[in-house]
Parts: structure tokens; sequence; C-alpha cells
């Protein structure tokens, strides 16, 4: 865009702000009741008995069910048919068209504040009224360039009592030219395992024993020295001729640390990760399983396993030697 | 033929874009602005510049940014790889060029959309297509594959060794925190915290709370090197480079050298401290002030060690004595540091040592600021320069 065309945009898409969304006061299509309240809470996980246990709800003070606040927004939405029919047009949809039509056709919603007042019981008939309540400048963010619209909705009941309001943000952005996706198998749902090590020339071979449940130590074949991580050459006297001699797995803490932030997909926390050193000389870098962190200290002894840890990985893991 | 390089090269130009969490413009703007900004910090035209060093890790090129700003012809430019590790290895490549006429004047850049791009916290979770795939696969299965948990390991050893090094690590972050609550360019001026918001920060990676971290940023950092010569009759007085080296020492992974006997110290910068004061012919008595890479808490720590300001695993007592407070026996990160200011990978840290000896620092120390030390990220290949005034 010009900024004689964002200058012409601007002063047309700001006419929006004030605009009511709905002629009057919208009904819902159902009241409130038991049925989809109980279906709401089964998918949000949501067990409180004042929603969804009718004995409780009658012994209980109110001595009726109520529906959770959280579900006020629920009972005036459009509903499945949006998807086969579009969205009738209201004050909102006339406004989403024009940033459409002007190149702003991504959409997020990026908050939704929402207060409560008043409960709502099963029976009640559920109002609302919405307003376009403001449109932000023109911002730059990371999804793109556009502008952030706020609605603001009152929700009431039959005898107009407020029960509660809901602010609703969106940011209106021209999406970045999209590769085409890849295609995705959606029938098989993937459990993340642990990012695995590429396996190459130097390394595919401790990983392969690995696998076997062998823990190798490379050993150079000319003067004996042990090295790990393996590496093609000897470090002692050059030589590229090696053997391997297969670990005790015995072995010492020799330092440790506790992961916390980010945690990643495929591993499981606590998660705690040490150098070890092997009663061989070398030094192996591991998981260390089995015991609370804050029993975990420097120069404790411990003793490794090879073990499946996931779907598609084995790993030495070290367990405490009990004294 | 032997060349010492000590007092052959000067800093006479520094910029650093505006910090920021999201720049709205390409890395290739930001190095241009950063480069050009020093530039004319110098008092020297773009065409004046022959040669420029970087990264490896920077996506622009040099001759992106050349032709950007309008710099002409290039007889010289240099990449330094490992990282952080390579910030005062700009000046090294520039002193080099400068002192055996390769070039004249050298630009040293970095810039990064470190936040609203590729973000460096992030770790090597993501594919693994490189040659460094292997090294990394030693550690990603175990779930070791974060730059806080590497260092983590360091600091879990060291603190077994040492004593009071969680209460010094708080000291690190609290004072840099200061310096850069009065530092109106850095992230966090006017924002200090106490030692209960420190304890109470979210923990990353055992020892390691939230302010033990350094942070992403967005922004760019430029200096401009040319000879001592030409540096004289230049805007500002010269800052001179007495001393720069960098080292990978023995045994040396990148960020993971946990297989040497002890662990708890950086043997390589150790070689670069020794390198650039036989260079220079300072000592550690002689250094007044200190920009010391610090993407986290506890490498402050060692490289005190590593530079002599105390022995081995006397730094959290050097620290807790006050040394890197204002008043203090070695003013530290005076800008704030990657912790609370920016992280342009130590870049910035050499335009506030150059800040520092021309006594331009917002922080600036009371006492007299001759000799200043700056250095490079550790637990990769590092280096340390020696920034001083001319005699």
């Amino acid at each position: 865009m010009t900024p004689e065309q964002t200058k012409a945009f601007e002063e047309k898409v700001y006419t929006f702000v004030g605009k009511p969304i709905y002629k009057g006061p919208r009904r819902g299509y159902d009241d409130v009741n038991s049925a989809m309240i109980r279906q709401w809470c089964e998918v949000m996980g949501e067990k409180n008995p004042a929603y969804v246990d009718q004995d409780w709800a009658e012994k209980s003070t109110r001595g009726h069910l109520i529906a959770p606040p959280a579900m006020m927004y629920a009972w005036t939405q459009e509903g499945y048919k949006v998807a086969s029919e579009g969205r009738p047009t209201d004050g909102q949809v006339e406004m989403v068209k024009f940033f459409d039509s002007h190149g702003f056709s991504g959409s997020l919603g990026t908050n939704v504040d929402q207060e409560y007042f008043a409960e709502a019981k099963v029976g009640d008939a559920i109002f609302e009224e919405s307003v376009i309540e403001s449109i932000s400048e023109q911002k730059t963010t990371a999804r793109g360039v556009g502008y952030f619209f706020e609605t603001y909705a009152k929700f009431t009941n039959q005898d107009d009592v407020l029960l509660g309001t809901q602010r609703f943000r969106v940011f209106k952005f021209i999406p970045p030219e999209q590769e085409e996706a890849a295609p995705t198998n959606s029938d098989t749902l993937e459990i993340p395992t642990r990012v695995a090590a590429p396996r190459g020339q130097d390394n595919k071979w401790w990983w392969d024993a690995c696998d076997e449940g062998k823990i190798l130590i490379q050993r150079c074949a000319s003067c004996g020295a042990l090295r790990h991580p393996p590496r093609p050459m000897c470090g002692v006297c050059q030589s590229t001729e090696w053997d391997t001699i297969e670990s005790s797995l015995d072995g010492e803490l020799f330092s440790f640390v506790e992961m916390h932030h980010p945690k990643f997909p495929g591993y499981q926390y606590p998660l705690l990760v040490g150098v070890i050193s092997l009663a061989e000389g070398t030094r192996i870098i591991a998981n260390v399983v089995g015991c609370d962190v804050k029993d975990v200290e420097i120069g404790m002894k411990l003793k490794g396993k090879v073990e499946r840890v996931d779907e598609k990985t084995i790993l030495p893991q070290f367990y405490p030697v009990n004294n | 033929m032997t060349i010492n390089v000590s007092g052959e090269a000067a800093i006479a130009g520094v910029a650093n874009t505006e910090f920021s969490k999201n720049s709205g413009v390409s890395e290739l703007e930001l190095a241009s602005v950063a480069v050009r900004d020093a530039i004319a910090d110098a008092g020297l035209k773009p065409s004046d510049v022959d040669g420029m060093t970087t990264f490896t890790l920077d996506n622009t090129d040099e001759i992106e940014i050349a032709r950007a700003v309008g710099i002409g012809d290039l007889t010289f430019y240099s990449r330094v790889p490992h990282g952080g590790g390579a910030a005062t290895g700009l000046v090294h490549q520039a002193v080099m060029a400068v002192a055996t006429g390769m070039a004249e004047v050298v630009v040293c850049y970095r810039a990064l959309n470190g936040r609203s791009g590729h973000r460096y916290s992030s770790g090597v979770a993501g594919p693994l297509l490189t040659s460094d795939a292997i090294h990394w696969g030693w550690y990603t299965p175990y779930g070791l594959m974060t730059p806080a948990s590497w260092v983590a390991m360091y600091t879990q050893r060291y603190m077994h060794l040492a004593e009071d090094v969680q209460d010094a690590m708080f000291e690190i972050a609290h004072v840099q925190r200061q310096y850069a609550a009065k530092n109106p360019a850095a992230f966090f001026y006017q924002r200090p915290f106490d030692r209960a918001d420190y304890d109470a920060s979210r923990p990353i990676v055992s020892p390691f709370k939230m302010l033990d971290c350094c942070m992403e940023t967005d922004g760019g950092s430029a200096v401009v090197v040319t000879t001592a010569e030409r540096a004289k009759d230049l805007k500002h007085p010269a800052v001179i480079v007495k001393g720069v080296a960098q080292a990978a020492a023995a045994d040396m992974e990148s960020m993971t050298s946990f297989y040497r006997p002890e662990i708890a110290r950086i043997p390589s910068m150790d070689i670069a401290a020794k390198m650039a004061y036989e260079q220079s012919g300072l000592c550690a008595d002689d250094i007044d002030a200190a920009v010391i890479y610090d993407a986290f808490t506890p490498i402050v720590l060692w490289q005190l060690e590593s530079w002599g300001f105390c022995d081995l695993l006397e730094a959290p007592k050097f620290v807790l004595d006050g040394a890197l407070r204002s008043d203090g026996r070695l003013p530290t990160n005076t800008h704030g540091g990657q912790l609370s200011e920016a992280y342009i990978h130590g870049v910035n840290g050499i335009v506030e040592a150059t800040r520092l000896v021309r006594g331009q620092s917002v922080n600036q120390p009371a006492k007299e600021v001759n000799n200043v030390l700056v250095t490079s990220g550790v637990g990769v290949p590092t280096g340390g320069a020696l920034l001083g005034r001319s005699d």
C-alpha cells in the first residue's frame, strides 16, 4: 500500500469503531440447559459438581445447576452451520470483509478477557449485545503488518441482569506468502521421541552397539589409549587404527544439571543429565535416573544400564548404587 | 620477521543500533546502520573503509553491506567462527590487517534479529543437518541441548569446588542490573531487581535461574579499527588496542568440553590472557575496568580467574568484596552487560570498553580508567582484547 492508500483505507476502516455488531440484543439459539453444559465440561475437563451433578446441586446452597461462567460466550455462538453456510452478515463480518478486501486477510485471535457478575442457571435465556470497540493504529508484528480490533460484548439474562462481559481481540494482517504446506499423514498420531544422534562414519558403530545393549569405548590399536566421544584419530599417537572394549558401566558422577526450561517434547521430566566418569577412565554424558534430584551429588557411585527410553531410542541410563 | 601488533592499531569509531525485541527491519538494515554510524563516529567516510570482519554466524554478507552503505573496494574480509566466541576475534582480525597493511580501515560488525528471528535459546533442538551434528548427537538424546545446560554443567562442578558461588552469581546479576538501570540504551533501564526477585526467578537449568541468563535482543553493534597513527587525527582520542588474542585450548569441544581433567575453568581464556598480557606488557594490576562476556553469570567468575584478577576458585570472594561495582577494584560490565543491556554477542561490550577508555560510559567510574579488558564468549574457542589510552 502507498501512504495515500493506507490513509484512505484507515479513514474508512475507523468508521467501524463504535458500530454495534447485531441489531439489538441477540438471543442464544438454546436457553441454558444441562446437556450443553455437560458436553462443554467434558471437553474442557471440568468436573465441578455445581455444573454437572444434579443431585449435588439440588442439595447445595443454590439448589440448582449453574452454567460455568467461562461458557458464557458459547450460548450465543452461531454453531456448526457456519462451516457450510458461512457466517450471517453482521457488523463484524462487514468490517472483516473490508479488511480482507484490502489484503489484511490473516486473522489471529490474540486475547480474550471475561468478567463475570452473575450466575446463569438452567432455564435462563442468554442475550448478547456487542460492539466494535476499537481498532489500533497500524502495527508490525512477527506475523506481518496489520491492525488489532477489539469487540466488547455484554451478556444478560431474560430479566436484564448483567451476567458478564467479554473483550475479544483479533489481529488482522497481510499474511506473508505461504509455501505450499507439506502433506501430512493425519491418520497416525506420532508420539514425539528424543532427538536422535545422526549416525555417520565416526559414530555409527557406537550407536549400533548401543542398540544391541552394549556401551563401547574406542581404544587405539597402536598405543592402547581409550577415547570418548569417538573420533577417527588417536590424539596421543595419531594412529587411525582402533578397536573397542565394552564398558562395565560402573561410574561416578563428575557433574550434573537438572533441565527445567524450555521443556522438549519426547523427554520425561524431571530430567537429570550427568557427566559420568567410567571405571575404564573415560567420561560419558547420560541421564541419571531412579533417584530424586535432592539426593544427587557429585562423587556418588552410579551403575549404568542400556534401556529403551521411547519407541525409537535406546540409551545408557545411570542409577545410584545403593550402599 | 615477526610483527608485534601492540600499539599498531586503534579503535576510532563505535556504534550500536537501537536494541529491541522486534526490530521490524532486516538484519541487513541493522548491520548497515551500525556500520554507517560507527564510520561516522570515527569521523570517516564509508569510502575510507577497506576491510570488514564479522561472525561466520552472521547472515549478512560483507559485500551486501558495503554496497548498501557505499563502501567501495574491500581488500580485507574475514569471518570468525564459534558463536559469541568470535567477538574480540573481529578486532583480532582487523588489527592484523591494519598492522600488516592488508587494510587501513576495517569495520567489525555483528547484527541479528536475535529475538524476532532465530532465537539462540532454542539451542540445537532444531533440524541437525550440519557437520557439527555428530558432536551434538552425544548430548541431544539425553536432553542436554541448550546453551544454559552446557554452561550449567561446568557451574555445578565449580560449585562443588569453590565457596559462595550462588551468592557471587547473584552479585554479578545484581551489579550489572544496577548499571543497566542507569543506562537509557539498556533493555532494563530503570528496572532494578533485588535478592528476593532473583531467588524467585524461574529455574532454567539448575543451578541457573532466569536472572543468571542473558537476554535475546534485536540490534547491531560495530567498531572501526584503523592505524594508531591515523587515529591520532580523528574525532575522539585514540583507543589503542594494546593486546588482542584468541585461543582454543586442547581437548576442546564447542560448548561441551566435559572430558578435560577439570572442567570448572576456561583454559582457552587462560591462553588468550597470557598472549594479550605478553603483547601489551600489561598485567592484571594495570587493568582499571572490564567488559567480561556474560551470557551467564558464572562465566564472569572463571574469566576473572583466567585474567589473573584473583586465584583459581577465588573469584566468588573477589566479586563478593564488591570488586565489580563502580567504586570497586574492577568496575565490570558498566553498560549492564548482556544480562541487562543487550545481547549482541559481545560486540556491544567492545563498544562499552571503548567508551570506558574514552571516559564516555554512561556509568563511567570516578577513578581514572587507562586500560580496559574486553572478552569474547566462552565454552567455545574464545579471546580477549586490552584497550587503553595512548601513552
